[in-house]
């Protein structure tokens, strides 16, 4: 008995290496604490009423954003244990299977369980408050669709310590991911942590697409509406159309895995190929769903601190469509190698050509609006203005590997890794940080500090340029990416080792961040007027944070940047009259989206290690899960005219 | 923050009944067509796009009120998009993975 438990542990645990037993430890100790902490000041309660059954947008939005940041933490650390091993050659600080894990996690958690979160976080938080709206289309799912992601990014987190990473690389590949190559619960932990997270994401998109053409205040026209919500409802479009192909993808790899299918087997008549071929009919459109949010957050913010409306409105809002567009049209450039016919490699060349002129007209539209605007150098400029160098050589090197015939060469090679990265940590997590600091005061009602910002800005932005432009180098070298070691000898060495110097930079400048939090939590700049920049959109005539319902009344919108005018170009007898308060409409708080989370988690789990019962038992969960709220009659409630006075005279806005 | 039982409450949901019948039925036909091999390749290919068609038309007009709107009918401009994104990934599909009839047979 006391053999088979050891035996039975000794697989469900990772064992082995003293990273994971550290880990294990920091695990364990961090969850007493926190268990110890919300014991200790009796915060269980105000935990569970509080957040875990909120159908509040800001708060969701908030949870998505310390999810994202934890993950960037967690992604970050694979990095640089990644950037270590390779620093000098024939290095072992990882074994190679362990290495492989790591690039996997490294890649997976990034885009699936840091970027996307980020944008969810931004979007939640900006979007119903830029429109004029108390809430989204459908807060309930809106709930949902969090603790899907929540509880999708602790099963791939979990793998960790528990049965053993996934090591097929973030994409996945058939042969290499099916059961033959890769027995082990590890690469059932990607599949299933991002099917789970990924019905959460496309809810998302569902969500927000409602909210934004259904639920604008008054007079806000489409061509009115601020360029975040433009560049939301955009992402909101492929997020809906791209994320069935990736569920497809994996849904068939998983019936491969897990009941002995052929889909992507050739001897048994499938085809590896056509997995590629679905990873990027989603993978593709995935990289416009990260960063069309980036590119919304930046013409926010420069119109902001050049105190000078958007440039060329119209042509930013045609070329989010057409990048929305023309993002299906290029997802061949992923595997140019395959040997696809000429015509096939031609058009995808192309169409991944002609991409980069709606980006260079909203870069030239930038930098139009900043011309001889009155520039205020804050936070959120400095982290849009370090863009638009870093995308331009980004977007450059990508045009370069749009070249089939040339792409023969650069073919995951290093120069690949740091294209890649220049456009997502220059265009993706620039601009989430740039957002992040700008709708900071709005989320919390008190500002980032700008000194101990200014710090972290320069460590991560110069750490970003050392860590990556020697890689370029290193890919014209012959470098290719998931090597684990090099020998010596091929000239590899000085450049890893600058490259490595670079990302402990960027670590340090993150260790920053966080500490700009912890200060400014305590002595940063209290926000009292709720509009700290001088904003021109209508979250910035609410106070920070918010109330609960957002707006007491519904601001009637008369222009572009509705909250501008308000301010600066209406006379007051001009105002539109909103009428008396009237009660307000809202939904309920639901405990059972965590539930359904909760179980999700527990059918994942299930079907990892294929123990069946859990597996069956969660999905009975979840299924009753729906059918009680389908019967639920009583999901809303009324705001009486009373409480929100006083809640307006309060926040001294009566 | 529509209500959630505003439009149809009290009234027996026959429409979703029958979508629901109908799209089982349509799910089953195209599995014993593929599990059965009554026809031929090229038969059964076109046999269950077909029936995919259907469903999709069944979900429309069953499930999601696609005759029901207020405002502008922003369903079907979606709609359109979606037949764009469509047409565009299984043609294209088709016409990059064709390369490799001489290696699948």
């Amino acid at each position: 008995m006391l053999e088979q438990v050891k035996d039975f542990a000794s697989h469900f645990f990772v064992t082995g290496d003293p990273l994971i037993y550290g880990a294990d430890v920091s695990i364990v100790v961090v969850s007493l604490a926190i268990i110890f902490v919300l014991t200790y000041f009796k915060r269980w309660g105000w935990l569970w009423r509080e957040w875990l059954t909120t159908v509040d947008h800001k708060r969701i939005g908030i949870m998505y954003l310390i999810a994202a940041l934890l993950m960037l933490f967690r992604g970050g650390v694979d990095g640089l244990l990644m950037r270590t091993q390779l620093a000098l050659p024939n290095l072992h600080f990882l074994e190679a299977e362990h290495y492989d894990q790591i690039f996997t996690t490294h890649g997976t958690i990034m885009i699936l369980f840091m970027a996307m979160p980020f944008i969810f976080a931004l979007f939640n938080i900006v979007v119903p408050l830029q429109i004029g709206a108390r809430d989204v289309a459908f807060p309930y799912l809106n709930a949902i669709s969090f603790w899907l992601f929540f509880f999708g990014a602790l099963l791939l987190n979990i793998s960790f310590v528990i049965g053993g990473s996934p090591d097929a690389g973030w994409v996945s590949y058939p042969p290499l991911a099916e059961l033959g190559f890769d027995p082990g619960p590890g690469e059932n932990f990607y599949l299933l942590a991002i099917l789970i997270s990924g019905i959460g994401s496309v809810a998302t998109g569902i969500n927000f697409m409602a909210t934004i053409l259904k639920m604008r205040a008054p007079g806000m026209t489409l061509m009115r509406m601020p360029m975040f919500t433009w560049s939301v409802l955009v992402t909101s479009m492929i997020i809906i159309f791209a994320f069935p192909a990736l569920t497809v993808a994996l849904a068939l790899l998983f019936i491969d895995r897990l009941v002995g299918a052929h889909f992507f087997t050739l001897t048994g008549g499938g085809d590896p190929m056509q997995f590629v071929n679905l990873f990027w009919i989603w993978g593709h459109p995935e990289v416009y769903i990260v960063i069309l949010p980036a590119f919304g957050v930046f013409s926010e913010v420069v119109a902001t601190f050049s105190r000078k409306r958007l440039f060329g409105y119209s042509a930013m809002v045609a070329s989010l469509v057409l990048i929305g567009i023309v993002s299906y049209l290029v997802w061949v450039h992923h595997f140019f190698t395959m040997g696809a016919s000429a015509d096939v490699n031609t058009f995808f060349a192309i169409a991944s050509m002609v991409i980069a002129i709606p980006t260079g007209v909203k870069i030239f539209n930038w930098l139009f609006t900043m011309y001889k605007g009155r520039i205020r150098m804050t936070m959120p400029m400095l982290w849009t203005i370090a863009f638009v160098p870093c995308f331009a050589i980004g977007g450059a090197t990508g045009v370069m590997l749009a070249v089939a015939p040339a792409d023969y060469q650069y073919h995951n090679s290093y120069f690949l890794i740091a294209h890649f990265h220049q456009v997502l940590i220059g265009g993706v997590v620039f601009g989430m940080l740039a957002g992040m600091y700008y709708w900071w005061p709005k989320m919390f009602g008190f500002k980032l500090d700008e000194r101990i910002g200014r710090w972290a800005f320069w460590f991560f932005n110069i750490g970003f340029y050392v860590c990556f432009m020697p890689q370029y180098a290193l890919g014209f070298m012959g470098m290719t990416r998931r090597m684990y070691t090099y020998p010596e000898g091929l000239g590899w060495g000085p450049l890893n080792f600058i490259s490595t110097i670079g990302a402990y930079m960027m670590g340090i400048g993150f260790i920053i961040l966080v500490w700009d939090i912890v200060y400014s939590i305590r002595y940063g700049e209290r926000d009292l007027t709720g509009d700290p920049w001088d904003g021109r959109t209508l979250e910035w005539s609410l106070p920070s944070p918010a109330p609960h319902y957002n707006f007491a009344r519904i601001p009637v919108v008369t222009g572009r940047d509705a909250w501008w005018i308000m301010k600066y170009q209406m006379k007051p007898e001009e105002r539109p009259d909103l009428g008396p308060i009237r009660p307000i409409h809202m939904p309920k708080n639901s405990g059972r989206p965590f539930i359904m989370g909760v179980a999700f988690f527990v059918s994942g789990f299930g079907f990892v290690f294929n123990w069946f019962v859990p597996a069956i038992a969660g999905l009975v969960v979840v299924v009753l899960c729906l059918i009680l709220r389908s019967f639920e009659y009583d999901a809303e409630y009324y705001i009486p005219v009373h409480e929100i006075e006083e809640t307006e005279a309060a926040l001294g806005r009566l | 923050m529509e209500s959630t039982h505003s439009a149809h409450a009290g009234r027996f949901p026959w429409a979703h009944i029958v979508g629901y019948i109908l799209s089982l039925v349509l799910t089953a036909a195209a599995f014993w067509l593929v599990l059965a091999h009554k026809a031929g390749l090229a038969t059964t290919l076109v046999v269950i796009v077909l029936l995919g068609v259907l469903q999709i038309l069944v979900q429309l007009f069953f499930f999601m009120h696609i005759t029901e709107s207020d405002g502008p009918a922003w369903h079907t401009v979606m709609l359109l998009v979606g037949f764009l994104f469509v047409v565009a990934i299984v043609g294209g599909s088709i016409w990059i993975m064709s390369f490799g009839g001489q290696v699948v047979a």
